[in-house]
């Protein structure tokens, strides 16, 4: 074999890695790559029941409460156009409190309750998730009703 | 006059890059053989005025002193000593000043320690690492200036986010960033190498002591980032697959990739316009790492620069070195000879697989963060989190480690396969055994968990092979760091693999006297006290874990309250407690208080026992270890050394 056909076959061999990669990263994508819905776009009917998701939103003021069981609370996301009720077993993120902005990965349950696996709150003062840039302050204070 | 001093000597040493990217490249057209001996002494200048820049910036830290926008923002006066000095990176200004610092630093340790390349290449590399510094020094000084006065000082500063007052946040970014910013050197012999045309394997054997060292400490950045994030953090994870994760891992797996194929070139003088497209892609995923960090274009935990006028900097810097590169390889790569020929199995053939497979998890990391960035320029919003990347990564890893099994144990050129298969009896009889003990005894085992630990044990073995049979004092460094490194890729595997397999996780709201069963450990809540920290406060709970054995053990966790300094909201933080077993790690998080009338004095709990999770950082410190040995080796540190005391010895016998 001439070292010319051997850079041949190692460039196809190349290729087809890089092509079987995009093929594979694609599927992979498709099947595993979770939307990012606001509450209004739940109710509007775009997310469909045990699909993975992420929902992001303010937490409505005076609206976490605590379950008997001291382990699971219930708040209401809203962005001020809608409000999805959301529910969440564990210990929620340092920084998570009513009237500041999270993310929560989840799915919805077939009652219209986002069910939450892991909660993420903003960071700090400074940083917002880019999906919540588009929700003007105060949003909170006058969510609409679940 | 601090912050003045250290921006004059910012400009002046932007203005020592501008004169070695002149001086050398009117060398290179032809020029003046005096242009070239100007070039060395004004990159060892320019890396010393931005060291000087950078310590300025930290006494200004150090002094509290307030006037300064920076310190003001980032930083209080009741913040311990340690946390001042961290602070100085904790920020978007800062830690960019740090960036350029290294940049400048690798251009001057080139030109102080390189004497294997030659003078031609050497200078067009010193010409290339000026250009990178002169970009990120318009950068600093035009939209990211560290030295900002304000008009008026405030009384005191707004104070680091409390998550980042870690220790761990003290040596974690400035170890990330000189394995970060140090795969610039490569860079910069690449582009040197194209222009002169010196590609072959004594430019391979210059270029690679650099490589080892930028990708020791991307080893030691990612595993100390991935043990910060663990404890501090307190989601009991040690790895997020978060998007500031992924940037440090795509150069961590392109710079592991340039490695292997360095050592063919250098040994084989084969795969070399592989080799120089790697060295190129690796300081470019360290850019790209760096735009998507500090543009705030992600959604991230760590992201905190939002300001689209960077974004757009950068992304044109980057435009412009990584499409000058690819547009020099290009023109170049043409006439770059063909390297020598080798059988598919064989040393080479092994390496070249492993380098496909490294730069497709690359590829396929790359695609997962981007992928959200895309999506949302067109209009549809997507996370991409850890089942796609553990879908991906995951089996590719696993093939990636079962050809490191071989790998090694062939030899160079060509191989038989029987022979190959002699050497690896041992291995597999390993790995049958942990696999078939895993389905006895292991209970029910997710497929990728299992195989891992399986690939582990074999692996295990078959990295010590190479010492087989051979005199172990007169091996070289070099092997010993490939057996090592190899041995901890193993290590870690087991670690991940048993943790995922095998984690036992207890959530409860516990009073006082309650006792938690998790694993094999009793869990007695004692209850809480109030404590007082130097700028926070914070409830500490009292675990005691009795083990099987009758042991016991005190577990601290703490929620911690900072303050809200000069007008901003006060903040959280839980701190777990660990203890760390033999057979793994007790993880203990303290979370509020239950309140209302039935749930008084209860608190929440979260428990983890985690087996074997500290052998994941184990393994990263033996990758890290047999890298440094390897880097030992090729530096021929120790050869220099022994030569000057031989020369020594003769001087005092005589």
């Amino acid at each position: 074999m001439k070292a010319k056909h051997q850079r041949l076959i190692l460039a196809l061999v190349a290729v087809a890695g890089v092509a079987g990669a995009g093929v594979l990263g694609a599927s992979a994508l498709r099947d595993e790559a979770a939307y990012f819905r606001t509450p209004v776009e739940v109710k509007a009917g775009k997310t469909e029941v045990g699909e993975p998701m992420r929902l992001g939103g303010m937490v409505a003021a005076g609206s976490i409460e605590r379950q008997a069981d001291g382990l699971t609370i219930r708040f209401v996301a809203t962005d001020g156009k809608a409000s999805v009720p959301v529910e969440f077993k564990g210990i929620v993120p340092d920084l998570f409190a009513e009237e500041s902005g999270m993310v929560a990965d989840g799915r919805m349950r077939a009652d219209g309750t986002f069910v939450a696996d892991r909660i993420l709150a903003k960071h700090d003062e400074r940083y917002m998730p880019p999906q919540m840039g588009e929700m003007p302050e105060g949003v909170a204070k006058m969510a609409p009703k679940a | 006059m601090i912050a003045e001093l250290g921006l004059a000597l910012l400009w002046i040493a932007a203005a020592l890059a501008c004169l070695s990217l002149v001086a050398g490249v009117l060398f290179l057209r032809g020029g003046p053989k005096d242009l070239a001996s100007l070039v060395r002494p004004a990159s060892v200048a320019q890396g010393v005025l931005t060291t000087a820049a950078f310590g300025l910036l930290i006494a200004l830290f150090v002094r509290s002193d307030m006037s300064v926008e920076l310190v003001a923002r980032n930083s209080n006066s009741l913040k311990p000593m340690i946390f001042k000095i961290a602070g100085t990176w904790g920020n978007h200004e800062g830690s960019m000043l740090l960036w350029l610092m290294i940049l400048s630093l690798s251009g001057a340790l080139i030109a102080i320690f390189e004497r294997r390349l030659r003078e031609d290449t050497l200078v067009a590399t010193l010409a290339a690492q000026a250009a990178l510094s002169l970009g990120f020094f318009a950068f600093l000084l035009f939209s990211s200036n560290p030295f900002n006065r304000l008009p008026v000082a405030p009384p005191d500063g707004q104070g680091l986010n409390p998550l980042l007052q870690d220790i761990g946040l003290a040596f974690h970014p400035p170890t990330l960033y000189v394995g970060y910013v140090g795969l610039s050197v490569a860079f910069s012999f690449a582009v040197g190498a194209l222009i002169t045309r010196e590609i072959g394997p004594a430019f391979a054997r210059a270029m690679r002591p650099w490589v080892l060292f930028s990708w020791i400490f991307l080893t030691l950045g990612i595993t100390a980032g991935s043990y910060w994030a663990y404890y501090e953090l307190g989601w009991g994870g040690w790895w997020f697959w978060d998007p500031v994760e992924n940037v440090s891992l795509i150069p961590w797996l392109a710079g592991a990739a340039l490695l292997h194929s360095v050592a063919v070139t250098a040994t084989r003088n084969a795969l070399r316009a592989w080799t120089v497209m790697l060295a190129v892609i690796g300081f470019s995923m360290s850019m790209v790492g760096t735009f998507i960090v500090r543009s705030g274009l992600l959604t991230s935990v760590h992201s905190f620069a939002v300001d689209p006028e960077r974004g757009t900097f950068l992304l044109a810097l980057m435009a412009i070195y990584i499409g000058g590169a690819l547009t020099l390889f290009a023109v170049r790569a043409g006439s770059v000879a063909e390297g020598k020929k080798f059988a598919l199995l064989s040393r080479e053939g092994s390496l070249v697989i492993n380098n496909l497979l490294l730069t497709t998890i690359l590829a396929l990391v790359l695609l997962g963060t981007l992928y959200p960035i895309v999506a949302e320029a067109l209009g549809e919003k997507i996370s991409v989190g850890p089942p796609y990347y553990n879908k991906v990564a995951g089996p590719l890893a696993l093939i990636l480690c079962l050809v490191m099994v071989a790998g090694p144990l062939l030899s160079w050129r060509k191989d038989d396969g029987k022979r190959l298969w002699s050497r690896l009896p041992l291995a597999i009889f390993a790995g049958a055994a942990v696999l078939f003990a895993l389905i006895l005894f292991g209970g029910k085992v997710g497929i990728l968990p299992l195989l891992g630990m399986t690939v582990a044990g074999v692996v295990a073995v078959a990295s010590l092979a190479p010492l087989w049979g051979r005199n172990l004092r007169r091996t070289p460094l070099p092997t010993w760091g490939m057996v090592i490194a190899h041995f901890g890729v193993a290590v870690c595997l087991a670690g991940m693999g048993a943790e995922s397999a095998f984690i036992k996780e207890k959530l409860v709201a516990a009073r006082p006297g309650d006792v938690v069963k998790v694993g094999d450990f009793d869990v007695r809540f004692e209850g809480v006290k109030p404590v007082a920290g130097p700028n926070y406060t914070a409830i500490e709970g009292t675990l005691v874990a009795t083990t099987p054995g009758g042991g016991s053990h005190v577990m601290k966790p703490e929620s911690r309250m900072f303050p809200g300094l000069m007008g901003t909201a006060p903040t959280e933080t839980n701190e777990a407690a660990l203890l760390t077993r033999p057979g793994g790690q007790l993880y203990a998080v303290l979370g509020q208080p239950v309140l209302g009338a039935d749930g008084a004095g209860r608190y929440q709990l979260r428990l983890w026992w985690k087996p074997l999770v500290w052998w994941i950082w184990l393994g990263g410190a033996l990758i890290a270890i047999g890298a440094a040995l390897s880097l030992l080796g090729r530096a021929q540190l120790l050869t220099v050394w022994r030569g000057r005391r031989a020369r020594k010895d003769e001087g005092r016998w005589k």
